[in-house]
């Protein structure tokens, strides 16, 4: 089910702007990934690329490659759609849908695949996808109620359901403790270590720690000056980064000396 | 401090309490117009209700006289109605989530364009290109789908039946329509529709998934501001149709039933004494119609407001 992805120069431009410049890194299977970096240096940017969700902004493209297992993602007779079924992305705020209720937010990705579901089938589905995302106990007896009465960090939890309920190859998550408390975060964090036995996970922080903790292999991104495009500068096991960075500006910006 | 002697209230700044007195002020005239029109109506439209045969047309009573303009007066705008929201639905979501930036920009002017033509306009169009356009239509209609009562026929060779003036009339109430679906579909979050085409929805799905649920009170709240435009419309009912106190779901036939409005606008320069009331209740049925008509859309909009997105 999970699979590695291998990214190859790989240029993002927003119009004639060049936003993210030259990345080159290959994802391992059932690992989570973290990037870490200043803002604007295009990480978000680099992640949405991975399942062209990049390109929903108008005038968003890229240029270079990246191979999922063996297929070219941005290929010609590739279909946008069909990717983002296979891979699946968590985003900064908690987004579940205000007009449907936790259950059928749950399974909203599945209703778009298979029209016709069992009742039995999707309960089953719903309650899978819920144990997984640590969020069962807490909703069980409530599942007819909309899915915006839960917490934030309830809220999130339901987006990583939802998100897992079609069972990617791939999550994607976009900063998904940013707007969460330290307690939320946490479980979503444990939730992480339990989900990278069965799904490729990259996943993009502002918390350093954070990405310390979750992460078998860090990315740093940065950019050199304010209008320049941001650059992957380096990237191996977080053991490494985190204590003997190659780059003198990786080590900077984790030891909270910048520039 | 200074004021001690006075703090227990909070202190409230100038500026609040001038903005505030206006807003009252403002609250208030809005429900003092609204109980004058009441009013009026109530006390010049009660004779009207209890008037005899001789101020009626010939009617036994104010309700038969009153009912069949009732009918073609909410049977009309719902044709509009019918008409006019799938098409302005489909021309704000065509604005808000298809066009390229410069054609929606452009289509939007051309649809506040057509919220600005003068209804007498609307009405003369209806009877000089838009009746006689619509005949082979009506035709067609009346041998291919008369088993519906709506098409029974036969068809007016004028044209100038109630099909032509639910077509003009729907004309008319689809730029107010489009304008706040555009508005409305314009300000579905972003974060909803990333979320469901992340979930890899068609644009079409994403669509359906977020942007008609969220949208959906304002469909209907723009329906009922389109309906209530309709049913008060009356140069240009009164232009196309010639209506009679007749009840009938034909909209082919020459026989129509008329319209509230209209039957105002045409009678009230010949009408004297008692008729005059009579016109003036018709008038104060109208309004309980467009009353009962927006009460019955607010409950529509209230009902799934915990699913509305707005908490």
């Amino acid at each position: 089910m999970a699979k590695s992805i291998d990214v190859s120069d790989l240029n993002i431009y927003y119009g004639d702007f060049l936003a993210v410049e030259g990345v080159t890194i290959p994802i391992a299977a059932k690992s989570v990934t973290a990037f870490i970096g200043p803002s604007g240096c295009g990480k978000s940017s680099f992640l949405r690329s991975l399942n062209r969700m990049h390109e929903v902004i108008p005038g968003a493209r890229v240029e270079g490659k990246i191979i999922i297992d063996g297929n070219d993602l941005y290929g010609a007779g590739t279909d946008p759609v069909a990717v983002r079924r296979e891979i699946g992305m968590v985003f900064q705020r908690p987004n579940p849908f205000p007009t449907m209720s936790i259950y059928e937010n749950v399974i909203a990705g599945m209703r778009l695949n298979a029209k016709r579901m069992k009742k039995s089938e999707a309960d089953d589905a719903v309650e899978k996808s819920l144990r997984s995302a640590n969020l069962w106990a807490e909703v069980e007896d409530r599942l007819r109620r909309p899915g915006s009465s839960l917490s934030g960090g309830q809220q999130q939890r339901l987006c990583i359901a939802r998100a897992i309920a079609v069972e990617p190859q791939v999550l994607l998550m976009d900063e998904p403790c940013s707007a969460l408390d330290p307690i939320s975060t946490s479980a979503i964090e444990d939730l992480i270590h339990d989900l990278q036995h069965d799904y490729t996970i990259v996943i993009v922080t502002h918390n350093m720690q954070q990405a310390a903790r979750v992460s078998e292999t860090t990315a740093f991104f940065n950019l050199s000056a304010v209008g320049e495009p941001g650059r992957l500068v380096e990237y191996g096991s977080t053991t490494k980064i985190f204590s003997n960075p190659d780059n003198e500006s990786t080590e900077a910006y984790i030891s909270g000396r910048f520039g | 401090m200074a004021t001690r002697t006075r703090s227990e209230h909070p202190p409230v700044r100038r500026g609040d309490r001038i903005f505030s007195a206006t807003a009252l002020g403002a609250g208030i005239l809005i429900l003092l117009i609204l109980a004058g029109v009441a009013i009026f109506l109530l006390v010049q439209g009660v004779p009207g209700i209890t008037a005899g045969r001789g101020s009626l047309s010939g009617r036994d009573s104010f309700w038969a006289y009153v009912g069949p303009f009732a009918f073609g007066t909410v049977f009309a705008s719902i044709i509009a109605l019918v008409v006019a929201v799938p098409i302005a639905v489909g021309i704000a979501l065509f604005i808000s989530h298809y066009a390229p930036r410069r054609v929606a920009l452009a289509l939007g002017y051309i649809v506040d364009l057509l919220a600005a033509v003068p209804s007498v306009v609307f009405g003369v169009w209806g009877i000089t290109v838009l009746s006689p356009a619509l005949v082979p239509i009506m035709q067609w209609l009346e041998d291919n789908a008369g088993f519906l009562p709506f098409f029974e026929g036969p068809t007016l060779t004028s044209g100038r039946n109630m099909f032509t003036a639910g077509l003009v009339l729907a004309v008319m109430i689809l730029p107010i329509i489009t304008a706040i679906c555009r508005e409305v579909f314009l300000q579905t979050p972003r974060l909803h529709e990333e979320a469901a085409l992340a979930l890899g929805a068609t644009r079409w799905e994403m669509i359906r998934m977020t942007v008609f649920p969220y949208g959906r009170s304002g469909i209907v709240s723009a329906s009922m501001l389109g309906l209530g435009r309709a049913l008060g419309e009356t140069l240009a009912v009164a232009l196309v149709l010639s209506g009679s106190a007749i009840y009938t779901f034909n909209t082919l036939a020459a026989e129509n039933s008329g319209t509230i409005a209209a039957n105002i606008a045409l009678q009230f320069p010949e009408a004297s004494g008692t008729a005059v009331n009579v016109l003036i209740a018709t008038g104060l049925i109208l309004f309980v119609i467009t009353f009962a008509v927006n009460y019955t859309a607010r409950k529509i909009v209230d009902r799934r407001s915990e699913f509305s997105g707005a908490n």
